[in-house]
């Protein structure tokens, strides 16, 4: 297994399957301004997938593009976490979904500044500024959202409720992130999860919301295997190149 | 007022509109010049809202991502020139609440292009080309409209509905000269598109009650039918340029007059389809209204939210 291939992919596909995700909202958002916000973080997250999908396919080596990995893999294929392909259900779901990701990228793109892959640090780099916006974003909404009126404060815990078991999978490690760390591509990213339980309790507390911990965490995503959602998200993102193979767009 | 007052207002007004003096939020203005810019920029507002729909309709479709940026940031603009033109009829007096709920129960109208389907990618390059190039042809002029906050809105609109043109006709370029699947599926798009574009500069001259008055206020610059021969002879030798036809048998050339001339429009085709009778006027409504009542519950959130805040800062 070609260890930086399989990371950057990891990387590219939880941009490209959020990205996805929250461009299903344009058009029917709450308000105007949030129509904007929404596809303004999509756009960065389709751009960030752009970038991390582009060095994949170098790394790889074998003349694929971006846009190849992108619409051509089979399901089994995408490495993206479980979390971000959970449905929009509604705004406090998709607000909490952005959240929790939101403040995991963030760390992880900040401790990713100090990677001995300089392409990688670039990534990171650029990526870290738009980050820095979507996490101030969402936990803004995570807060007025949670303490808000009754009805907000339900259908935002229920978001949490729902998502918590998907969490763990954030700080899913296994021999692609070992091998990198020992060869100094991956900084030390030990502190990640602490760092990652601090922003969050803090504001889920300024909140109001209770984490309700689970007995089980789902973490598969990443070695591909994936909730049901994944599968409709693919059929209608590779439709066209599934369709009309070969063709230049 | 006495009546000799309002007539010296209104002398004083027109006066001003002569001179290309701009007319400001705290001017005075008459009635009916405030209503019918309410009623204009609010359509337009509209339109640019409703339009997000057919283009969204694609995007999580699109064929790659260099596709997929464009039609976001495409989307994405729409949203914003729809920020813009409420903030403009809110200088005007109008809440823009109210503006949305005259949409949503059928009393505003918005372009009727929307409310024709988008069935195939080809669709989002026919929509950049026709309709956003349409749109420039009736917004141009705008940009000098008497009314200072619509004229500077749309000066910042009409930029961006250029890239928007231009995206889309180079979305029909790469079509064109593709395999043939590709070029019948732009040359279906112009098909369909054609008519309804055409359409879109309004009725006749001879049909339009408002256009008189408009002119002499400034609101217009042109006629409905002078924009829309302007359009025909813009566009007709760009679909020659990539190879596709335009699907009018009347369409040719006019040595003498310097236009082209072109069939007559399906005007009860128009009717209906602005009456609430075209292919997606109840879908489009239909998901205005839904993407509103599933937000009330997030609007009233922020709103209970910074009401809190404001009772925690002065206490």
């Amino acid at each position: 297994m070609n260890h930086l291939f399989e990371y950057v992919l990891r990387l590219g596909d939880d941009s490209l399957i959020l990205g996805h995700r929250l461009s299903e909202w344009c058009g029917h958002g709450p308000v105007l301004e949030e129509d904007i916000a929404m596809t303004n973080i999509a756009l960065d997250l389709v751009g960030q997938a752009n970038s991390l999908l582009e060095y994949a396919a170098n790394v790889e080596g074998k003349g694929k593009t971006a846009d190849d990995l992108a619409f051509l893999r089979i399901d089994k294929e995408y490495r993206n976490l479980i979390l971000v392909e959970q449905p929009n259900v509604d705004f406090g779901h998709t607000m909490m979904r952005q959240f929790l990701f939101d403040a995991y990228r963030k760390i992880l793109f900040e401790k990713l500044l100090e990677s001995g892959d300089e392409q990688i640090a670039a990534i990171a780099a650029k990526s870290l500024k738009e980050t820095k916006y979507h996490l101030k974003h969402s936990s803004e909404w995570v807060i007025r959202l949670g303490d808000g009126t009754e009805e907000s404060h339900r259908r935002i815990q229920n978001a949490l409720d729902t998502l918590w078991r998907y969490t763990e999978e954030l700080f899913y490690s296994d021999e692609v992130d070992e091998s990198l760390r020992a060869s100094g591509v991956l900084p030390d990213l030990s502190s990640l999860k602490q760092e990652w339980t601090n922003y969050v309790h803090a504001v889920l507390n300024e909140a109001t919301l209770e984490i309700k911990e689970e007995t089980w965490y789902f973490q598969n995503g990443r070695q591909g295997y994936h909730s049901e959602h994944l599968g409709y998200i693919l059929a209608e993102l590779q439709f066209m190149q599934r369709a009309y193979p070969g063709m230049e767009w | 007022m006495k009546e000799e007052n309002i007539e010296e207002l209104e002398r004083q007004f027109q006066e001003k509109i002569d001179n290309d003096i701009k007319i400001e939020p705290r001017d005075w203005m008459p009635d009916n010049y405030r209503k019918t810019l309410i009623r204009q920029i609010s359509q337009h507002a509209h339109s640019e809202v409703v339009g997000m729909l057919p283009e969204g309709n694609w995007i999580t479709r699109a064929p790659n991502l260099r596709r997929k940026a464009v039609l976001l940031a495409k989307v994405q603009d729409e949203a914003g020139h729809g920020l813009y033109l409420y903030s403009a009829t809110e200088t005007l007096g109008a809440d823009r609440e109210d503006t949305i709920d005259d949409l949503h129960d059928g009393t505003a109208k918005y372009s009727s292009i929307f409310n024709y389907p988008t069935l195939t990618w080809a669709d989002m390059g026919a929509i950049g080309w026709l309709v956003d190039g349409a749109a420039i042809m009736n917004q141009v002029p705008l940009c000098r409209c008497s009314y200072g906050p619509y004229a500077r809105a749309m000066v910042r609109i009409c930029k961006e509905e250029s890239f928007h043109q231009r995206q889309g006709f180079e979305i029909m370029t790469t079509l064109a000269n593709g395999t043939p699947e590709q070029k019948a599926m732009a040359q279906d798009a112009l098909n369909r598109f054609w008519w309804p574009a055409l359409m879109m500069f309004g009725p006749n001259d001879a049909d339009s009650p408002h256009t008189a008055q408009s002119m002499k206020w400034k609101i217009k610059r042109h006629t409905n039918d002078e924009l829309r021969q302007q359009f025909v002879d813009v566009t007709v030798p760009q679909a020659e340029l990539i190879g596709l036809t335009v699907p009018d048998p009347d369409l040719k050339w006019n040595e003498e007059t310097g236009h082209y001339d072109f069939g007559p429009i399906n005007w009860d085709e128009f009717w209906a389809v602005v009456n609430g009778n075209g292919p997606c006027n109840k879908e489009r409504i239909d998901a205005r209204r839904k993407a509103k009542e599933d937000g009330e519950w997030v609007r009233e959130a922020a709103n209970a939210y910074a009401a809190k805040k404001r009772t925690k800062k002065a206490s």
